[in-house]
């Protein structure tokens, strides 16, 4: 594990496609319910506790998946941890696979699913060409949603679940809220300050989603926003619109 | 005509705001749909507005046209995060192995530029309405563009833009890369622009060899004329071809100077010559020294990324200076268009490079 391995994943600045998406700040500033400091916070404490911790669960999870020991202790060839450049078995692609299909059934708004996906090529493309053999090891997935990718990523640079986690939980964080400063013009050291109240939290997050890695994907939380989604939808019909989602 | 390495020659197209680079991508789709296969990917700032342009004017069919939300940042989304940008021009060559994509990016600043991640070449558009000091002032964009495109010369005359001042002015920002005057209204196929943009398709996706290009050469030292840019080292041009469009849309001379206001190229060009086509089947050196938009490149000569960033004057690469050159004689290298009044340069205004 590297912490400046995880810096360079969790960086704004990584070419991830993450500055086209608002997070749904868009729609909320536009509906005129985030206008100011303090409705930003209560929309990035809401969005943290509702979707912050489905990424970060299903990216852990992922995460884990790909490189952790295996859930069945009779373990085959196929679940058994892989070696440094040994494929990953078929047990953990499925298990991918199953998380991907839980993040499916948990975002509601066909927008949002397309945002995510579109979202989680990017991912997968950085990654491809940042960290190529990590990646190479996974089989291909065609197109996953943006917390699988992350997982995928995050597996691929040597990370380990908790950080998976925390990459998908503060960069949603932080996507949010680099969103509303471009919006709303902002003062970005007070917005930075919203963001830095809120460290805690996203660790707290990220702890929690290494803690359920190995649960069945029905169990894993399933926090839902429905004004996110109502909104989403919306926004992706607007004609004038400055971010993707 | 399709590259054989698996993928289409990718063009960048960027300039501020209002410059003209839709017009210009519908002008270029409408002259090459012929011979290539096109799709487009438009960065419009806001909204989808360019697409649908470009659907509207019925240039190219839906499904080979894409748009990209760019966040509030067009910057971004063609140099430092090229993702979305990727995915749209490879989601488009899967399904129509088009030859050429051309990537219009969102209206922005005079620092924009594509990454090479993204696109073999770029275009910079800038539009005389926006000032004849846009060349001058430089900026990424205008010094280091593949070709940079000056539009809407039909409108000089009415904003009060020197084009002759923009023409030595982007001479000594590019160095030897490419000018060409256009105006759209005059030359609604774009000719220069289709024919250099043809040139690239031809010589393939950056990263093969230029060597088996099909681009003829010519002889260093011709100015170089629209539609027959010839591949000199990398690929680039030889010599810098600025390519004034006469009010009547005619274009004149491959020279450095646009036409008058009253239209008549005041570069005396005998009348046979007053065509590009015509000029190309001129013998070298019979062209009068105003003419010559730059020095001929040696062949070993190949600049440096340094050399083409600073774009040197031609008239003084050889002393790496980069400010305009200070002799009168060379900084207005023909008489300007809008007569005996203009200064030869504002040499308070070039304050960058050596001097």
């Amino acid at each position: 594990m590297s912490l400046s391995t995880l810096l360079v994943l969790a960086d704004g600045r990584l070419p991830s496609g993450a500055h086209a998406h608002s997070g749904g700040v868009e729609a909320a500033v536009a509906a005129g319910r985030v206008h100011d400091l303090p409705t930003l916070e209560s929309f990035l404490l809401g969005r943290t506790a509702t979707t912050g911790v489905v990424s970060a669960t299903f990216a852990a999870a992922t995460c884990h998946a790909l490189t952790g020991p295996a859930a069945n202790p009779t373990a085959t060839p196929e679940t058994a941890v892989a070696g440094p450049g040994e494929r990953v078995g078929g047990a953990r692609v499925e298990r991918v696979r199953d998380l991907d299909d839980g993040l499916d059934a948990r975002t509601a708004s066909p927008a949002l699913r397309a945002a995510s996906r579109a979202q989680g090529r990017a991912v997968l493309r950085a990654a491809t060409r940042i960290w190529p053999a990590g990646v190479a090891r996974t089989p291909a997935l065609g197109s996953v949603h943006h917390p699988t990718a992350i997982g995928i990523a995050a597996a691929a640079a040597g990370l380990e679940p908790a950080q998976a986690g925390l990459v998908a939980v503060y960069g949603g964080l932080t996507g949010a809220a680099s969103a509303a400063v471009r919006l709303l013009g902002l003062d970005p050291y007070a917005v930075h300050g919203l963001v830095a109240a809120l460290a805690h939290e996203c660790d707290r997050v990220a702890a929690d989603a290494a803690g359920r890695v190995d649960d069945p994907v029905d169990d894993l939380p399933a926090g839902s926003a429905p004004l996110l989604d109502v909104d989403a939808e919306h926004h992706a019909t607007w004609e004038v619109r400055l971010f993707a989602s | 005509m399709r590259p054989d390495n698996g993928r289409a020659v990718r063009i960048g197209i960027g300039g501020p705001v209002g410059s003209g680079k839709t017009a210009l991508v519908a002008a270029l789709c409408r002259s090459l749909a012929g011979d290539l296969r096109l799709a487009v990917v438009t960065n419009d700032i806001y909204t989808t507005e360019d697409a649908d342009f470009l659907r509207r004017a019925g240039v190219l069919p839906d499904e080979r046209i894409r748009a990209v939300e760019t966040g509030c940042c067009p910057h971004t989304a063609i140099r430092d995060d090229i993702s979305a940008n990727l995915d749209a021009v490879e989601d488009l060559e899967d399904r129509h192995a088009p030859d050429l994509v051309l990537v219009e990016s969102g209206g922005d600043n005079l620092t924009a530029t594509f990454s090479k991640g993204l696109v073999d070449h770029q275009i910079f558009v800038v539009d005389v309405a926006g000032g004849d000091k846009v060349p001058r002032k430089g900026g990424p964009g205008v010094t280091t563009a593949d070709l940079l495109v000056i539009n809407k010369t039909d409108l000089a005359e009415l904003v009060g833009a020197d084009l002759g001042v923009m023409a030595r002015d982007a001479a000594a920002r590019r160095g030897d890369l490419p000018t060409v005057f256009l105006s759209l209204v005059g030359d609604p196929a774009a000719a220069p622009v289709a024919d250099w943009v043809r040139a690239r398709v031809a010589a393939g996706p950056a990263g093969r060899s230029t060597a088996a290009a099909s681009v003829p050469a010519e002889p260093a030292g011709r100015p170089t004329v629209a539609g027959s840019v010839p591949a000199g080292h990398e690929g680039r041009p030889t010599v810098a071809a600025s390519v004034p469009a006469g009010h009547e849309g005619r274009p004149t001379v491959a020279a450095s100077v646009p036409a008058g206001p009253a239209g008549r190229p005041t570069v005396a060009a005998p009348p046979g010559h007053s065509h590009l086509a015509d000029s190309a089947g001129a013998p070298p050196g019979d062209e009068p020294r105003a003419n010559r938009t730059s020095l001929p490149v040696p062949a070993a000569a190949t600049p440096s990324d340094a050399d083409l960033l600073a774009g040197p004057s031609p008239a003084t690469a050889s002393s790496g200076r980069l400010d305009v050159p200070t002799n009168p004689a060379d900084a207005a290298p023909a008489q300007a268009p809008s007569g005996g009044g203009t200064a030869p340069v504002d040499m308070s205004a070039t304050t960058d490079g050596a001097g």
